[in-house]
């Protein structure tokens, strides 16, 4: 098949790549883009690690085809902060051990992201139902609920 | 894990997609939360892809004369938050919190869930129990069908290779009639075992008429005819008796997630929940 050229903004900047429209979305950020933060786990739409802003809302960048990205607002993990400069959501998940392996937490960061600008998040169950699309496998996700929590407090004024 | 090849068209009309549907072996895309995982797998290898999410008109709520339209690609967040569908229809809140996770309902629309007619999924259920009238856009013009005619089974519905699901019409149901939607499902965001929607219009303390609808106890969305029948008129402590046995009838799939009989027990009991819940909501009580 024939490669196109897509031209889409990300992290504010705009960028152009050649791929064929089949491509993933994951995979043109990653191997034709270079931004390499956003992690590829199963290609399926179940385990959140792809996860992304497409237009302002999270969005699993495996189950997008690269060709769709044309116009396209996205916002990686890279566009949050970087390790001089870290997003105070990244802070938060440092200070709280809320991430071992790692291989998950760009997707939590990028939902993260999100539910703290959308959704209310009053108890710690409303939290872990907020996160139910991102699955990490080394936390038990105790810590990845305590560091939000700690931000949702810091959002509402709340001292802890 | 990567889809075969396809050539990729983004028409920005109605029109402009109906053209590209005629082909041999076309697809529409929209929210791809189920297409793009069963084209990865290689499940489905189209040769052609619509991408119908640049049609602007297909992803607005309006009013209309008899009650409310929903375009096809309105995404099951933005159905949840819409202030029209709040307003006249709260189930559909109630229904899209249990649809996947937060990423899939940014993505995905109600004309993807209803053409690929998952028989636990919500909104087929929701259209089932609302009496949805399903708007069908063709190369000769277009049509409505009811949901009893549009799903024939899993994966099978009425829609034509080259015709497009445009939209859904929701009729306004009297004020003040409760609703309700509540669901079984292993955890947080899977299919649900079995899915159950309720109105009820109450006249002082007795129910006037009810409705009543699952996911998950057959092939396609059921409404629970003899139930409805016997609630006119009843009261809510009727409900329990009238429920009883509801799915004794029916053949429910037996999968990995739960036995026929399972499916079977949960009916009554999400039944009397759901209903009993509408009837509280009935008249502005709640």
């Amino acid at each position: 098949m024939t490669k196109i050229d897509i031209t889409l903004t990300v992290n504010g900047e705009e960028m152009t790549g050649r791929a064929e429209p089949r491509m993933l979305a994951s995979d043109f950020l990653r191997e034709v883009l270079g931004l390499t933060g956003t992690h590829v786990g199963c290609e399926q739409g179940v385990c959140g690690a792809c996860t992304i802003r497409l237009n302002g809302a999270t969005a699993r960048s495996c189950l997008l085809f690269a060709g769709q990205l044309e116009g396209a607002d996205v916002t990686t993990v890279e566009g949050l902060g970087s390790p001089r400069k870290m997003h105070r959501i990244q802070e938060a998940f440092r200070r709280h051990h809320a991430l071992q392996c790692g291989f998950c937490t760009p997707g939590f960061l990028m939902t993260v992201a999100e539910i703290l600008e959308t959704e209310e998040l009053r108890t710690d169950g409303d939290i872990r139902d907020a996160l139910s699309g991102n699955l990490c496998r080394c936390t038990g996700y105790e810590h990845i609920v305590r560091a939000v929590r700690e931000l949702v407090n810091e959002r509402d004024g709340v001292t802890a | 894990m990567k889809p075969a090849p396809f050539e990729y068209l983004r028409p920005g009309t109605l029109e402009e997609a109906l053209v590209a549907l005629d082909h041999d072996d076309a697809k529409i895309i929209a929210g791809g939360q189920t297409l793009v995982p069963m084209m990865n797998f290689r499940l489905v290898a189209p040769e052609r892809l619509v991408d119908i999410n640049g049609i602007a008109e297909l992803s607005r709520i309006n009013e209309t004369e008899g009650g409310i339209r929903i375009g096809a690609l309105v995404r099951h967040a933005q159905a949840a938050r819409d202030p029209l569908l709040k307003n006249a229809f709260p189930v559909v809140a109630d229904a899209m919190r249990h649809v996947a996770h937060l990423a899939v309902r940014n993505r995905g629309t109600i004309g993807g869930s209803l053409c690929h007619a998952d028989p636990s999924a919500e909104w087929p259920l929701l259209i089932s129990l609302l009496d949805g009238g399903i708007e069908i856009a063709g190369g000769s013009g277009t049509r409505t069908c009811t949901p009893g005619e549009f799903f024939f089974a899993p994966l099978m519905t009425d829609l034509a290779d080259d015709e497009v699901l445009t939209g859904v019409v929701l009729p306004r149901l009297p004020a003040g009639t409760g609703m309700a939607f509540d669901e079984i499902a292993q955890r947080a965001g899977d299919f649900a075992v079995v899915a159950c929607g309720a109105t009820v219009e109450m006249g002082g303390d007795r129910i006037v008429s009810a409705r009543l609808a699952f996911g998950g106890l057959s092939d396609v969305p059921v409404r629970m005819a003899d139930v409805e029948q016997a609630m006119a008129g009843a009261t809510v402590a009727d409900i329990a008796g009238a429920v009883a046995g509801c799915a004794d009838g029916l053949e429910p799939n037996e999968d990995m997630h739960a036995a026929a009989d399972y499916r079977r027990s949960l009916a009554p009991v999400l039944a009397r929940r759901v209903l009993t819940a509408a009837a509280g909501r009935a008249g502005g009580r709640e």
